[in-house]
């Protein structure tokens, strides 16, 4: 099977865009390489993109170029950008027009009028490894040099296990909701764009009127969401809409609650739709296990078994392979998605493959006596904020090079920072926009001294005891 | 201003966190980035335990402006 991203022309006039824009599958090809034949193979660019069939153009027509691609969100902050800048010395930006205007003394390869193609003036030239494709951040948009390094064969491997597990067709029409910065956003454009379907794209969002209204005339067929998606979802009646051509749906990025799992199965089975529930890590290029829709209901709550092609295990404390159902272990996950590693500057780029297709995921989970993985929990302090994957001790290394001294504990969407600092507010809107998530998910709380060890370290469980 | 106009500016303040001088007829979803899909549904929240009114799924994604929001409470029965 070929490439995704290649022999795009093949689907003709077939439309590989629709929604705020539509583009059929020869212009998309040709646009791309309109926009990739203006670099130089195995450079480095970052691909500063948002939901648009132009950010689509651009980021394929790099991949066709066998230019390695860092993504990244067209509204990262500005601060945060040239930090990656620094770090990565990219040979080129494709960014917004108005962001191009940061950009002084590069050179203009183009300009769409709402996007620009940079060429960086130093232009760096170091090796970059032959497989490495894509790079894309674990943290949401910290900002963070930490960039996880995936192949041709990552991507196109998981790709092609989405597409099975999900039963993706050319008819399909998946309503593209959730960023292509983002590893689960992008995964549902590449494993649609493999079978030629059409994706739905707009910059509209879920909770407007303009939304439904893209979704019923495209015709949606799928749709994916992070948890809070189907929390909004709930809350707008969706499980009482009628949306006739919609066929199947999915949630991963973070644990949905049971209850509300359970809601949206029997809902789903009720109106012939396809409900799956999936586990993924942008570690190992986007998904990793999948709950059949057939299982949604009986198996509520649970992420499945591993993607096809995959394999997952569990170890105890001791390394120990978990052989018994129902023991905790952190999960461990075998397959061709496994990426490379990980990256924080330029010269990380020629590194090969490091975690030689194993992955110590830091998620812990049991299974029952059926084999059906559960999610238990996670060793380390990471956090979700509406689907993006938050490092706590990174929130508190940002607060303190912004000088103020903090303390952050949480549970998903809901994080809580500890500072016995006044600026409460400032502190509040400094990470909220640092991390580019909503400020009503973070609780700044004053206390009289953080609770530290002798050493040092941040007493956490004191501040997990202070009640909300 | 009556109670009614200052709970439904203090909502706007508390859900988008903005300053009190934004929570004004000017406040509209297209031209504030705070005004995302996590603020929106945080809003809709604060308005529901503020008034006792419950939304239905036409006037949550119909709400797309400070006075669209004014005149939706309004046909719930909220007087401004």
């Amino acid at each position: 099977m070929p490439y995704f991203f290649e022999n795009l022309s093949r689907f003709g006039g077939k439309l590989a865009v629709m929604g705020d824009e539509q583009l059929t599958y020869s212009a998309l090809e040709s646009e791309a390489d309109g926009i990739g034949s203006l670099m130089q193979e195995r450079s480095l660019a970052f691909c500063a993109c948002s939901n648009t069939a132009e950010s689509l153009a651009a980021y394929i027509g790099m991949l066709r170029r066998s230019v390695v691609v860092m993504m990244l969100d067209e509204a990262l902050d500005r601060g945060l950008l040239f930090r990656l800048v620094e770090a990565y010395s990219p040979n080129y930006i494709w960014c917004d027009s108005t962001r191009a205007l940061d950009f002084k003394g590069w050179i203009p390869l183009k300009d769409t009028g709402r996007n620009s193609l940079l060429e960086n003036p130093s232009f760096l030239r170091t090796a970059a490894h032959h497989g490495l494709a894509l790079m894309l951040t674990t943290s949401g948009s910290t900002g963070s040099p930490k960039f996880v390094r995936l192949s041709y064969k990552n991507i196109s491997a998981n790709a092609e296990a989405i597409a099975e597990v999900l039963e993706i067709s050319p008819e399909d029409r998946p309503y593209c909701a959730l960023p292509m910065n983002y590893t689960y956003g992008l995964s549902v454009m590449h494993s649609h764009l493999l079978y030629g379907a059409s994706l739905i794209m707009s910059r509209s969002q879920i909770m407007t009127r303009e939304f439904w209204n893209i979704f019923s005339e495209s015709g949606a067929t799928s749709l994916a969401g992070v948890p809070y998606t189907y929390e909004i979802l709930k809350k707008i009646g969706f499980l009482e809409m009628d949306l006739p051509s919609l066929k199947a749906m999915t949630v991963s990025g973070g644990r949905l609650d049971k209850r509300l799992a359970l809601e949206f199965a029997l809902s789903c089975r009720q109106k012939g739709i396809r409900f799956y529930s999936m586990y993924g890590q942008t570690e190992a290029t986007a998904r990793m296990a999948c709950l059949p829709h057939e299982m949604a209901v009986e198996k509520a709550g649970s992420i499945g078994k591993a993607v096809p092609g995959g394999e997952i295990s569990l170890i105890n404390e001791e390394g120990k392979r978990i052989t018994v159902p129902g023991e905790v272990g952190e999960i461990v996950y075998r397959g061709e998605n496994v990426s490379l590693g990980y990256a924080t500057n330029r010269l990380d780029l020629v590194k090969g493959d490091e975690n030689k297709g194993v992955l110590k995921t830091g998620d812990m989970a049991e299974f029952d006596s059926d084999g059906f993985f559960y999610i238990k929990g996670r060793r380390k302090r990471f956090l979700k904020m509406y689907g993006k994957r938050v490092n706590l001790d990174e929130v508190e290394e940002i607060l303190s090079n912004c000088g103020y001294v903090c303390g952050c504990i949480g549970v998903d969407d809901n994080m809580r920072i500890f500072t016995s600092d006044d600026r409460l507010l400032e502190i509040k809107r400094k990470i909220s926009a640092k991390l580019g998530i909503s400020p009503s998910g973070i609780k700044v709380e004053r206390i009289e001294g953080l609770p530290r060890s002798s050493s040092g370290k941040v007493l956490y469980s004191l501040l997990e005891a202070r009640d909300a | 201003m009556n109670d009614n106009m200052s709970v439904y500016k203090k909502s706007f303040i508390e859900a988008f966190d903005i300053e009190e001088s934004e929570a004004n007829s000017s406040f509209r979803m297209n031209s504030k980035d705070e005004w995302d899909s996590i603020g929106h549904m945080t809003l809709i929240a604060i308005l529901e335990e503020a008034y006792g009114v419950s939304f239905e799924t036409s006037s949550i994604i119909d709400f797309d402006s400070f006075d669209k929001g004014v005149e939706i409470l309004s046909s719930m029965g909220v007087s401004f």
